[in-house]
């Protein structure tokens, strides 16, 4: 009697395989019937060795110590960016809202010292020198500055964010939105509108006359709306916005009608009708103004998720001009920087590519919330920024998606399926692919004053990731051999000699 | 009759995506009525009418979204539920037609999209291999690991991750294997059948699926563990663990091990686990001692010739004698039979020609080669003639493998053909997936030239070959072997044979050629 042969088998079903480097090799297994990725792989980090070993060793992994903590770092981290929910309670100044008190200047990005400062960092630095009465002429503030007589530091280390050179002085007016699930609080100026303005290096009598308003009436009223009104949930609002062809960043159309139609009857109701009438025309003319609303709420949702060890989910992405700057969740105040380029983008007549300052600003904040660049798909009115098609709208805010967590199901995008905004940028994620955050920007000109001379998108350098790898890795005790001795010895190959190196 | 809601704080949705789900889990079993709002007052007095507003979303505000649903019970009440929040959550659908779904770069995007892998075939620049394998391995997915120049201490901690995750990692080196029918790397096209092979040599591995094939044998699994698996640093684990893996399965029936002699104590190691084994082990560590094999209680074979046709004697169901052989005698002197096809190459040789010049593109094919030619003419005698591996890092720095890409051994088959020493020129043929896709053809060039050199310095030249291949391979080794045999090529059926034909016109062809002096001496004198 004979039996049927058993036929053998390692695999439960049909072989899946992944095939990563020679092509070739995907053919004679897909043609016995294997299923198969082939990866369109290149060498991680940009072919450094060390970074690439390092980002293998805090991969996700269960069975692992260090593999366990960083998963379950991100999943927390993601989880409070989602939950996140500002809300807009108030404007008041500076000194009072964020205890910003002597010759404190704060600027966007990384820190950077007076003399290595862009042109329109400088610029701005001077007018809000002048705005605050620390001196009587540019000349004067330039040499107080020269001397040291002003301390200057990033914003974000004052939970604030700032557009472009992003200035903020003790007397300015910022709004304060509250994460209501984490009790996070983040701050920003109020935006100033097109042409002549500060944020872009500009400090004639009526850019310093518009911060004399914005102190004086502006400020005052919409905090007494507001204090009317009650708090403004900026999460519900921005998720109508995205669905009415904003994407919280370079289109701020939407939600800047949605926030006036809000507010404007309690404006009307808490003061008299000439400031009224002067307010909302303002509002009115300034399609931008939600933009410093969208940036404070990102922030106070990324602040909720900041410093949970071991979590490489990235907390800020910010430019001062000259350098690119990143943080992680994990890797607490440090900042990972790369010298910062020049956007790709389209210019207003008159100017061009050489005129361009290196990109600029904390508006990137949104991107690392998931919207901006990473919600292009809700904004095909502006993907002409970089010459493209509605269907390249979607594909940026696809790929997006795979350097992200996951989706933030509060901000649904229509285009997509409705599928949620891209959330959570996980810098492994980044390094490992080299597909860099995209980041919608406006495009400051080099000079000081001359203020936006185009828009378009940047790439985030992929650099500061690596050295965000570097850093958190070193957080953790993982050398690209391996775990050091002075932490308790990883689940898997402890045995294991370092890796020659 | 039974009323659920779920109410998800501060989450805006348009009306028109709220209705298209509310329609979807109205449809559901068990759910007459479904409704997904925002909770302004207008929507919450709609849902009140409709008989929807469950006490979960009494407290729902305008931002809030709420969804309900009346159920017959419970549980499909749950599950309309969890399939709202679901369509919520906004799992975004695949690309539609006309859309490029970009290729994926990491290995974390492509098993993800497989929805889990069983294997990575890792083949980038060695540098960048390791990290790469890691990734797999944490993932639970198998590594066939091509990429060469991977350190020892990198290769030694990754087959110890793969060890205690019960995982494989073939390589690094690793140039062929066949899972679960699947050809990965240099793969022949070979029958599937209830033989296991274990090897961490490439060409070794190929040669012995080829011949089962050909005995009318199958291969159940091929696995490749990289060439310095027996290395006493290594220690033979992933040959250990392929044994156990094998051992393990019910299609595996037998098995055979292929290696160069490993360090004496993995020997030790890799014998007794392979004796204590339930499914018989043939064991071809190429130049090692049979009577060690033999005293693990395991079968020797001295060739892979000799091990394929062992293991497919044992696949038949032939019995093991005390002597530890296998079924009829297996042919383990191919110097012998190779007399006869020998005779006529012999003939023509003009004196003075006495060498061979071996000249493989598969390593452990150069290997047995080599062992061949020392038991045919005395290990002294052998040292006289030339077997070059082409595919060492040595002649491939900078050039693509003699397997891929065969212009540097048709080189030094014309610069063999110029020295007038040569009498033979000793060939191996691989086939398979990854190989050029007609080397016979690409050979038989450089030999017509050689060939036409040596005979305008009044020489003939003996070409001898073996083809590593089946006919179901890309190249079909009958028609690969019609194209060599129309050349002139003596074709032997393995490379043991073609080795024991070379040795046995070179023995013939050296005793004329120390005749042949004094012939011309006497002939001379008068």
């Amino acid at each position: 009697m004979t039996t049927e042969p058993t036929v053998s088998r390692l695999f439960p079903t049909d072989v899946r395989a992944v095939n990563v480097g020679l092509a070739m090799f995907a053919e004679a297994p897909a043609a016995h019937g294997a299923t198969m990725a082939a990866l369109d792989w290149r060498p991680p980090a940009e072919g450094d060795r060390e970074v690439g070993l390092l980002l293998a060793r805090i991969e996700d992994d269960p069975a692992d110590r260090v593999g366990r903590q960083v998963g379950a770092a991100n999943a927390e981290a993601l989880s409070r960016l989602l939950a996140a929910q500002p809300l807009l309670l108030d404007v008041r100044p500076a000194s009072e809202a964020m205890g910003l008190v002597g010759r404190t200047l704060l600027h966007s990005g990384p820190p950077i010292a007076w003399d290595r400062m862009c042109g329109p960092v400088r610029g701005a630095i001077v007018g809000a020198i002048l705005f605050e009465g620390w001196a009587a002429s540019a000349e004067e503030a330039e040499a107080l500055a020269d001397s040291g007589g002003v301390e200057f530091e990033p914003c974000h280390h004052h939970a604030a964010v700032g557009p472009m050179a992003g200035v903020v002085s003790p007397s300015m007016p910022v709004v304060v939105v509250e994460n209501a699930a984490a009790g996070t609080r983040a701050h920003a100026t109020l935006n100033e509108g097109l042409g002549k303005v500060l944020r872009f290096g500009a400090y004639d009598a009526s850019v310093l006359d518009r911060l004399r308003w914005f102190r004086d009436v502006l400020g005052p009223t919409l905090s007494a709306a507001l204090q009317a009104s009650g708090p403004i949930d900026l999460r519900s609002l921005t998720g109508q916005a995205l669905q009415m062809g904003d994407e919280g960043h370079n289109r701020n159309i939407a939600a800047t009608s949605l926030f006036v139609r809000m507010l404007a009857p309690w404006i009307v109701r808490t003061t008299d009708t000439a400031t009224a009438a002067g307010v909302l025309d303002f509002l009115r003319a300034n399609d931008h103004f939600f933009l410093n609303l969208s940036m404070a709420a990102c922030k106070s949702a990324l602040d909720a998720a900041h410093g949970i060890p071991g979590s490489s989910v990235v907390t800020a992405m910010s430019r001062n001009g000259v350098d690119f700057g990143i943080r992680l969740s994990g890797t607490g105040d440090q900042w990972f920087t790369s010298p910062v380029g020049v956007p790709d983008g389209l210019y207003f007549p008159g100017y061009g590519p050489e005129d361009a300052n290196p990109d600029l600003g904390d508006s990137a904040i949104t991107e690392t919330f998931g919207i901006g660049g990473f919600a292009m798909a809700a904004a095909p009115a502006i993907v002409r920024f970089v010459g493209g098609t509605a269907a390249d709208a979607l594909e940026f805010t696809r790929l997006m998606g795979r350097i992200t967590l996951g989706r933030n199901p509060s901000y649904a995008l229509p285009s997509l399926a409705f599928a949620g905004t891209p959330t959570g940028i996980d810098a492994r994620r980044v390094v490992d692919s080299g597909i860099a955050p995209v980041i919608n920007t406006g495009i400051a000109h080099r000079q000081a004053g001359v203020g936006q001379i185009g828009a378009g998108i940047a790439r985030a350098p992929l650099g500061c990731f690596a050295e965000g790898i570097r850093g958190l890795a070193a957080t953790l005790g993982i050398t690209p051999g391996g775990a050091t001795a002075a932490e308790p010895a990883a689940a898997v190959g402890s045995a294991a000699t370092g890796l020659g190196r | 009759m039974t009323v659920h809601a779920r109410v998800f704080r501060n989450s805006y949705r348009d009306s028109v995506e709220l209705m298209r789900i509310a329609a979807e889990i109205e449809g559901l079993g068990g759910i007459t009525r479904a409704g997904l709002v925002m909770a302004t007052p207008a929507n919450r007095e709609v849902l009140t009418e409709a008989g929807l507003l469950a006490e979960a979303a009494l407290d729902a505000g305008p931002n809030d979204l709420v969804v309900a649903v009346a159920a017959d019970d419970d549980g499909a009440a749950n599950i309309a539920l969890d399939r709202a929040a679901e369509r919520l959550s906004g799992t975004e659908e695949g690309p539609t037609a006309g859309e490029t779904r970009t290729s994926w770069r990491t290995i974390a995007e492509g098993v993800a999209d497989l929805g889990g892998a069983d294997v990575a075939l890792i083949s980038t620049p060695g540098t960048y291999a390791t990290a790469e394998a890691f990734k797999a391995l944490k993932r639970g997915v198998n590594v066939f690991l091509f990429s060469d120049n991977v350190p020892i201490e990198d290769e030694i901690e990754l087959k110890s991750l793969a060890v205690s995750r019960d995982l494989l990692l073939m390589g690094p080196d690793c140039g062929t294997a066949i899972l679960d029918g699947v050809p990965l790397g240099f793969a022949n096209a070979v029958r599937r059948g209830d033989i296991g092979l274990i090897g961490a040599s490439g060409t070794g591995l190929q040669q012995v699926s080829c011949l089962i094939d050909r005995a009318g044998a199958g291969v159940s699994q091929a696995i490749g563990v990289g060439g310095r698996d027996l290395d006493a640093r290594v220690g033979g684990t992933m040959m250990l663990a392929a044994l156990r893996r094998l051992d393990a399965d019910p299609g595996t029936r037998v098995i055979v091990l292929i290696s160069k002699p490993p360090a004496e104590a993995v020997a030790r190691l890799v014998l007794e686990a392979a004796g204590s084994l339930k499914t018989p082990v043939v064991v071809n560590f190429l130049g090692g001692d049979p009577a060690v094999v033999r005293a693990s209680g395991l079968i020797p074979a001295r060739t892979f010739e000799a091990a394929a046709d062992t293991a497919a004697a044992l696949s038949r169901g032939e019995a093991i004698s005390d002597d530890g052989t296998v079924g009829a005698p297996v042919d383990d002197d191919p110097f012998g039979s190779a007399r006869e096809v020998a005779g006529p190459a012999i003939a023509s040789l003009q004196p003075g020609q006495w060498r061979i010049r071996g000249l493989f593109a598969g390593g452990s094919l150069s290997g047995e080669a080599k062992l061949v030619l020392g038991w045919a003419l005395g290990a002294e005698a052998a040292k006289a003639h030339e077997v070059l591996d082409l595919g060492d890092d040595e002649y491939t720095v900078g050039r693509p493998h003699p397997m891929i890409d065969p212009r540097l051994r048709n080189e030094h088959i014309v610069a063999a053909a110029d020295d007038p020493s040569t009498a033979v020129i000793l060939l191996d043929v691989v086939l398979g997936y990854g190989a050029h896709v007609d080397p016979a053809g690409a050979l038989v060039r450089a030999i017509r030239d050689a060939r036409q050199r040596a005979a305008q310095a009044g020489r003939s030249l003996a070409v001898v070959a073996s083809v590593c291949g089946t006919d179901a391979d890309p190249q079909d080794r009958s028609r690969q072997e019609a194209i060599l045999a129309a050349a002139g090529v003596i074709l032997a059926p393995s490379n043991a044979q073609a080795a024991g034909i070379a040795a046995s016109i070179a023995a013939a062809a050296t005793s004329r050629t120390e005749e042949h002096p004094r012939h011309t001496a006497i002939g001379a004198a008068p």
